[in-house]
Order: structure tokens, then C-alpha cells, then sequence
């Protein structure tokens, strides 16, 4: 079986949403990042206290018309690469806390 | 600007999101430039709760850059507070302050909190010019020493160098000093009216022997061929473009609540302490009334040779009378660039005529568009 994954948004960043993106700048180097609407959904989602797999079962194939499977990897790969950016945090243990977030009404 | 924020920029503006907002947290100073555009009395400042629920309702709106500038910010008490809330709620937040009551310790909050970058105004490397306009001794060394502080701490700082009579000569020296402190540079060269409608402090601008001769500077300017290349012919797309970002995708709030399209765009627009933000921001009649105007809407500008390049202002206009009409800074500057009047100091042949006669007969026969009988 495979083991949880938690995701959280780090601190070290700015965001906000823009219609149905977000943008994103790295604390790291202020390079800007932009999230299309699906990436945008596991981005607010990831409480750091929602595991991954039920991000992506009650988030994502909810509101997508995609396959469990499928969807479980390409979220993956963006966790792997967000965090590669320092944008998310990634453990297999459920986070203490994580920035809030507001978005435009 | 990268692709990616101009298409940022693009879908606020299509969306209606003021995607950057400038907040003076106080207009209170602890150095006295001669060149300041602001009344330093407190006149009743946004209190910590007040701005926790502004910048509450500024996230609600979408606004992503908020550049925390005064006044000098520091001198609020409950500054890092405010600081600490608005990173919480995720802005990339830019600063602008003298710096001189940095020392290691807020630089290593600073550094905490996230910030984005802190601009830092410096106008000379020489102690006994930046402390003339600041009329405070030792500024120059304490905000120098602030700037090695947040440096050491890996922050991204800017050096501004505005520009005036009394420190023209010296933007190479300040240039040279940023570069030593491995800091970015920028250059200002323009002295703006003061908020309160008083233009005597536009005396201290440089004139437009100085300004040509800083726009050649290829140190400063890069390609100067290029910078002061001759304007491109306007088409429709052109007039049909928007004069500015303010009040489309960007906006201004002073420390008393004051919402306006800029802070060089004093049009009230509405007070936060009265009208909710977003209530300002959606349905003021001022800033639907500058949304309104593209810039074929501009009596004088549309019809000038410099209407695609200029840096025109609406802000400036506004301040001399008409938010429609030229912003005759920019006009100058344009003119210092090209050696080409605009429509503007055309029609006002005086100060025109005036401008023409500090250059020498031999630059008269270098310019395209002037033949030495205009001039005389």
C-alpha cells in the first residue's frame, strides 16, 4: 500500500487567487508561478492536514471529469514540482498548520 | 516585464482586480527632504485594527503587490505587526523607506516576515549632499549601514536616487556606492507637486540640459540610440490603449483611509473608514471616470508625435489641472530624449522657446524636426 502524502503551502511564498488561477511568487528568488484551475484546487486544498489521494478523490474527480489513477499521478507530479520550487511542503505526516489564504470575492 | 506577469496583468485588468496597491501607513517623518510632497502632521491615522481590516479586504479583492511606504514606516509602533498580518495573508510585500531606523534586529525580522524587497532613497554618496536634502545629519551613513544590515541577511534592496538641482552631478557616485553594496540601482528624475496642490518644490527639478545629458548616459539608459530614438507613429491600437495601470489594475490608499487611483493621482475616490474597499474600488464615480479614458480620449496627447513612447502621467495632468490633459514633466522628458516638442510645449511657444534656447546652435542642426529658425 502506498504510504500517505501530506501537501502544505509554505510560508515563504506569495499568493493570490485570480479568477480561476493563482499566482504564485517564491520566497526563494521571486520567480512568479501561475496554477491553472485544476493545480489551483489541490493549492487550496492542501491544508497539510488532507492527505493527497483524498485531495485529488473528493477534490479533483469530483469536479473533473478525470480518472482517479491518472489524476492521483499528475497531482503527484505537481507536488513533486511545486516543492522543488519551495512553493509546498511534502511529508507523509499530517502538518501542524499552514498559511491561510483569501481569496477575491 | 516577464510574459508571465504581463499576462497576470492582463487577466486583472479583463477581471477588474487591483492586482497592486500601494499603502502609506503614516506621512509622520523623521527626515525633512526639501524636496517631500507630503504634510508630516498626523492628521488621524488608520489605527492597527483599522489596517488589519483594510488589508483583510485588500486580499479579499485580489491584491497581490502591496508596497508599504509613508512617511517613514518605521515610526510606527505597531509597524511589524501590520507587516507580520499582511504576510499571513500572503501579499508580496515591497517597502520603501529611509532606512535609518534599521539596525540588525529589524533587519532580521524583515528577513522572517518575507519580504519581497525594501527601496531605500538615497540621493548622494557624498554625506554633505544626502544630508542637505534630508536635513538630517548622518543619514547618509545610517541608511548606508541599514543597507549592509538587510544585504547580510539576503534581502533584496533598491537603491533610489532621485534626482534634483542639488545632487545632479552625483547619480555616477551613487551608482558606483549601490553596485559596492551589491544592491540595484534606480534613477528618478522627476520632483513631483506636493500633495496639497503646491507646485514651488517643482523648482527644484533639473533643467533640460541635465536631463539630456542623463538620458545619453548609456550607464543609465543602456542603448541610447534606442532610448532616445525618434516616436513611432501611433495607430489605432495605440489610441486605444490605457494611459496608465491606476485605477485599472492598481490603486493608492493614503494612512487616513484616502483611496485614490495613485499616490501621484490625489483624485479622492473614496475613505475606507466610510465605504467598503471593494465598494471604492468597483463603483467610485472618479475612478470609473479615469477607467473611461483611453488615450484617444486626450485632447493634446492624441494628437502629439510622442503619444506611443511618452511616459505621460495622469497623475501629473491631473495635479495641472486636467486628468485629460499633458503631463508637461513628461513632456520634457520626451523632448530631452528626442530633441522633438510635443503638442503641448508646441502650443505653449514661450516655455518652449525658452527650453530650445539652452541648447547650443550646433545640437539645433543635429535635430531632425528643428530647423535653427525655430529657435531663434
Amino acid at each position: 500500500m502506498t504510504p500517505k502524502r501530506y501537501v502544505a503551502r509554505s510560508s515563504e511564498i506569495a499568493a493570490r487567487r485570480l479568477g480561476n488561477e493563482t499566482m504564485i511568487m517564491s520566497g526563494r528568488d521571486s520567480t512568479l508561478f501561475s496554477l491553472n484551475e485544476v493545480a489551483t484546487v489541490i493549492w487550496e486544498a492542501a491544508d497539510g492536514l488532507t492527505a493527497l489521494d483524498e485531495i485529488v478523490e473528493r477534490r479533483i474527480c469530483q469536479e473533473f471529469d478525470v480518472e482517479l489513477g491518472e489524476a492521483l499521478r499528475d497531482a503527484e507530479a505537481l507536488a513533486e514540482a511545486l516543492a522543488g520550487h519551495g512553493l509546498f511542503l511534502l511529508s507523509d505526516k499530517p502538518f501542524q498548520s499552514v498559511p491561510a489564504l483569501k481569496e477575491q470575492t | 516585464m516577464s510574459a508571465l506577469m504581463q499576462e497576470m496583468n492582463a487577466k486583472a485588468l479583463r477581471l477588474g482586480i487591483p492586482l497592486s496597491v500601494q499603502l502609506d501607513l503614516t506621512y509622520r517623518c523623521n527626515e525633512r527632504c526639501v524636496h517631500c510632497y507630503l504634510d508630516h502632521n498626523d492628521h488621524g491615522e488608520m489605527t492597527t485594527p483599522e489596517i488589519r481590516s483594510l488589508l483583510d479586504q485588500l486580499a479579499e479583492a485580489g491584491v497581490f503587490f502591496l508596497t508599504m511606504s509613508g512617511g517613514e514606516i518605521l515610526l510606527r509602533k505597531d509597524f511589524f505587526d501590520i507587516l507580520e498580518y499582511a504576510r499571513a495573508l500572503l501579499f508580496c510585500v515591497k517597502l520603501k523607506t529611509n532606512a535609518i531606523l534599521i539596525r540588525e534586529r529589524q533587519a532580521d525580522r524583515i528577513r522572517s516576515l518575507g519580504v519581497d524587497s525594501i527601496q531605500i532613497s538615497i540621493y548622494s554618496h557624498r554625506p554633505e549632499i544626502h544630508d542637505a536634502i534630508t536635513k538630517v545629519p548622518g543619514s547618509l551613513w545610517r541608511s548606508v549601514d541599514a543597507i549592509r544590515f538587510l544585504r547580510a541577511q539576503g534581502l533584496k534592496v533598491i537603491i533610489a536616487n532621485v534626482l534634483m538641482l542639488q545632487n545632479i552631478h552625483d547619480y555616477a557616485g551613487v551608482k558606483a556606492l549601490a553596485a559596492d553594496l551589491g544592491v540595484e540601482f534606480t534613477i528618478d528624475p522627476t520632483i513631483t507637486p506636493r500633495m496639497d496642490g503646491d507646485r514651488s518644490i517643482l523648482s527644484l527639478n533639473i533643467n533640460q540640459a541635465s536631463l539630456r545629458e542623463v538620458f545619453r548616459d548609456e550607464d543609465l539608459v543602456g542603448n541610447v540610440e534606442e532610448f532616445c530614438a525618434p516616436p513611432k507613429q501611433a495607430d489605432n491600437d495605440d489610441l486605444d490603449s490605457l494611459p496608465c495601470s491606476a485605477g485599472h489594475t492598481a490603486c493608492y490608499v493614503s494612512p487616513y483611509g484616502d483611496v485614490y487611483p495613485c499616490v501621484q493621482f490625489p483624485l479622492p475616490s473614496g475613505n475606507v473608514r466610510r465605504t467598503p474597499f471593494l465598494d471604492i474600488w468597483r463603483h467610485s464615480d472618479q475612478l470609473n471616470e479615469v477607467r473611461s479614458i483611453t488615450t484617444r480620449d486626450l485632447p493634446s496627447c492624441s494628437r502629439c508625435v510622442h503619444v506611443v513612447g511618452c511616459t505621460r502621467c495622469p497623475g501629473l495632468a491631473y495635479m495641472e489641472g486636467n486628468m485629460r490633459g499633458p503631463s508637461s514633466q513628461d513632456c520634457e522628458k520626451s523632448f530631452a530624449k528626442t530633441g522633438i516638442p510635443s503638442h503641448n510645449l508646441l502650443s505653449r511657444k514661450p516655455r518652449w522657446e525658452a527650453l530650445v534656447h539652452i541648447q547650443s546652435a550646433k545640437e539645433l542642426m543635429t535635430l531632425p524636426a528643428i530647423s535653427p529658425t525655430t529657435a531663434q
